[in-house]
């Protein structure tokens, strides 16, 4: 599995915050995504109701998910296709690797997917000697940069154009080092430019998928530039690697939920390319793959189902739960330190890595609720990071001071006459302190906010002993 | 590395699950699972929008053709197609050589009308343009519907800089739902194509500073030449 800096997390958000760059590329979130998707919104009536259907119709799948994943098998095997159920990210490696050998494959063409993230595949593949290139624009500028995407469906989020530039420049060699490489428009065509040859010279074609459809066993991806077609349409060999419960019953089902993807994603009606594929090329197909396989990864997920944690299996990963989220806004998705940032990763990773690894991440909320707001499938994303911050209080993993700090809380607080006289006394210490300019600027054991800014001082009562004052004023109305 | 076979893991996949769902093995699927399958149907919410008189499912297939940027064009029968096709390609001052589906309804047109240079097959490094057929237009999002098969090589809709569709205006029905089930019908539940692809404007990308560019790895323009054949249908 991919490594994680998720206990890292505070350092990270440091890192984060000081960074002017990515600072900058955070900033284009409101105007990249946020705006567009709320226009879409407003532009389709049945929006809403859209988005119970698409919950509805994931519920009922995954409560009949042994049922609908054994006729999504039992259609790709009448299709000519392979499936390979994979337990862990060690085994889908090992299963992929090895249909690469079967094949004496040189190189492999990557369209975008998050599972592959997930089980670190191309680091894996790449030490067997296969040469591997990611297809997807996003994809293939981090690639160069040797980093992991810091968003689901906008991988390069954060680098800058002049910083694909200086990429370009050092891996495309033998071109004119004088090209201009300004706009984007100049970097698209160098890259599509450089990547026809990868389409033509490819082995084994590996996308994701958004959709496994049981009636028909077929695999659907949802794209833009159509680099995933051309992987899978111009390989000898097409992967498909999806989780378990990216299954759905019907082409109708599929469909329904389409009307909530894209809008939510990127803000448009429909991606340009949505594409179904079901088995290998025909008799008599000209073109297309001679072999589709399937590799259906659990790696954690039956462990969800049943649990408090369900719900999350119902996400599409559209991005719409980061694209709004205010910390995301803030750290961008490196700092999550794994695979899956954002609120749904917040979730997620816990579930996937352990809470001992990334019990941080669920922390990493202000419970403004953006991001259950936006969820196309409904996922309560908030009352999910509660579930976990209780588990995490459980087992220990909160730190000492914090626990210490609660503890001592809760003794006074189930006290109400020694929580009066304390905080009586608290509030006209601490209102001292600020020496009549209303905050303090240094408080001991409060560092943790007060390095960062002032805290405001108490002024005057507190709020009980105005409530009784107020109460006298008004001579017992009551 | 894992030392489960995939047969090993098939079941104990399978066990999790059942156990997570509180059932056992061999429980058989019930009846809202088996009907669901093999009597697909539309689900209840369907965006009104296209619910429409077929010539206003045509009208609003242009319109949401056009917003993602999608070029259209409107012929009275098969036989002006190659004309429209070598007016586009001249009015953008693109190759006037095609590469056309096998398929006849596309390949059979009067090419030599025109001076057009015009071959047929699968698409290759050196093709600038293809002309192909589609299965039909969903009015709801102006997307066209198309099929891979032995008259339709998939790589055509994909690897030419310039696309060009012909669609019947008799194909253009309003909702996806609708597709599948004139899929069905003509191929049998169950039989589908290796590639079914709903195309929604030109390829595009916005991985640059969000910025959004036509013509990533897929076709930069995508023209649509509509026939209308509805009438001669009456």
């Amino acid at each position: 599995m991919n490594v994680s800096t998720s206990p890292k997390f505070k350092e990270n958000v440091h890192g984060a915050l000081r960074d002017e760059s990515l600072q900058r590329a955070l900033g284009r979130l409101k105007s990249g995504f946020q705006e567009k998707r709320s226009a879409a919104a407003a532009k389709m009536p049945e929006f809403e109701a859209l988005r119970d259907q698409a919950r509805d119709i994931k519920n009922h799948t995954l409560e009949n998910l042994d049922h609908y994943l054994l006729k999504f098998e039992e259609n790709v095997k009448a299709n000519g296709g392979h499936v390979h159920w994979c337990a862990d990210a060690a085994e889908a490696r090992e299963v992929v690797a090895k249909i690469c050998r079967d094949k004496n494959a040189k190189s492999v063409l990557k369209g975008k997917s998050m599972i592959s993230e997930e089980i670190g595949l191309n680091d894996f593949l790449e030490k067997q000697d296969l040469k591997v290139v990611e297809t997807d624009l996003g994809e293939y500028i981090i690639q160069l940069r040797h980093e992991p995407p810091s968003h689901i469906i906008a991988p390069a989020i954060h680098v800058h154009k002049e910083q694909v530039a200086d990429s370009f420049r050092e891996t495309h060699t033998g071109r004119d080092p004088n090209r201009s490489l300004v706009e984007p428009r100049e970097l698209l065509d160098e890259a599509r430019e450089v990547m026809r040859e990868h389409f033509f010279a490819a082995d084994i074609g590996i996308t994701g998928a958004n959709f496994l459809i049981a009636e028909t066993g077929t695999s659907v991806i949802v794209t833009n530039e159509g680099n995933g077609d051309l992987t899978q349409t111009l390989s000898r060999v097409h992967i498909a690697i999806a989780s378990l419960e990216k299954v759905v019953p019907t082409l109708e089902d599929a469909s329904s939920i389409l009307r909530v993807l894209a809008r939510s994603a990127t803000g448009q009606e429909m991606s340009s390319y949505t594409t179904f594929s079901t088995g290998p090329k025909r008799d008599g197909d000209l073109d297309g793959p001679e072999e589709y396989h399937v590799i259906l990864l659990d790696n954690g997920r039956s462990n969800m189902l049943g649990t408090e944690f369900q719900d999350m299996l119902r996400c599409i990963r559209c991005a719409a739960c980061m694209n709004h989220c205010p910390v995301y806004g803030a750290v961008g998705g490196h700092a999550y330190g794994w695979v899956y940032p954002g609120p749904m990763g917040s979730v997620l990773s816990p579930s996937l890595i352990g809470v001992d690894e990334a019990g941080h991440l669920p922390n990493a909320s202000t419970f403004c609720g953006k991001c259950e707001e936006v969820c196309p499938m409904r996922i309560p994303l908030p009352k999910m990071m509660r579930h976990w911050r209780e588990r995490e209080f459980e087992k220990h993993l909160s730190p000492s001071s914090f626990r210490y700090g609660i503890k001592t809380w809760a003794f006074f607080a189930s006290k109400p006459k020694l929580y009066r006289a304390v905080t009586g006394i608290a509030s006209k210490v601490l209102g001292k302190m600020s020496g009549g300019k209303g905050k303090i600027a240094k408080l001991p054991l409060a560092g943790g906010w007060t390095d960062m800014r002032d805290l405001p001082a108490p002024e005057g009562k507190t709020f009980k002993e105005l409530w009784a004052e107020k109460q006298k004023q008004q001579g017992g109305s009551k | 590395m894992s030392t489960s076979s995939n047969t090993s893991s098939r079941d104990a996949i399978l066990g999790r699950i059942r156990k997570s769902l509180g059932r056992g093995a061999g429980e058989a699927a019930p009846v809202s699972v088996t009907e669901r399958l093999s009597s697909p149907k539309a689900n209840p919410v369907v965006p009104k929008r296209a619910q429409l008189a077929h010539p206003k499912q045509v009208e609003l297939f242009e319109e949401m053709a056009k917003s993602v940027n999608a070029t259209v064009a409107m012929v009275v029968s098969d036989n002006d197609i190659p004309r429209e096709v070598a007016r586009f390609l001249a009015d953008h001052n693109l190759p006037a050589r095609i590469k056309t589906s096998p398929d006849s309804a596309v390949s059979g047109l009067p090419w030599s009308d025109t001076a057009l240079e015009v071959s047929t097959g699968i698409a290759g490094p050196e093709d600038a343009v293809s002309v192909t057929p589609s299965f039909g237009g969903v009015a709801e999002t102006g997307s066209l519907m198309l099929r891979s098969g032995a008259g339709t090589p998939y790589t055509l809709n994909m690897l030419p800089d310039t696309h060009i569709v012909v669609l019947k205006a008799s194909d253009i029905v309003g909702t996806y739902e609708e597709v599948w089930a004139r899929l069905r019908e003509k191929e049998g539940h169950g039989n589908m194509p290796r590639t079914f692809l709903w195309v929604t404007g030109p390829s595009r990308t916005g991985d640059i500073e969000q910025t959004i560019q036509l013509g990533a790895h897929g076709p930069r323009r995508l023209h649509i030449v509509l026939v209308d054949d509805t009438k001669e249908n009456k």
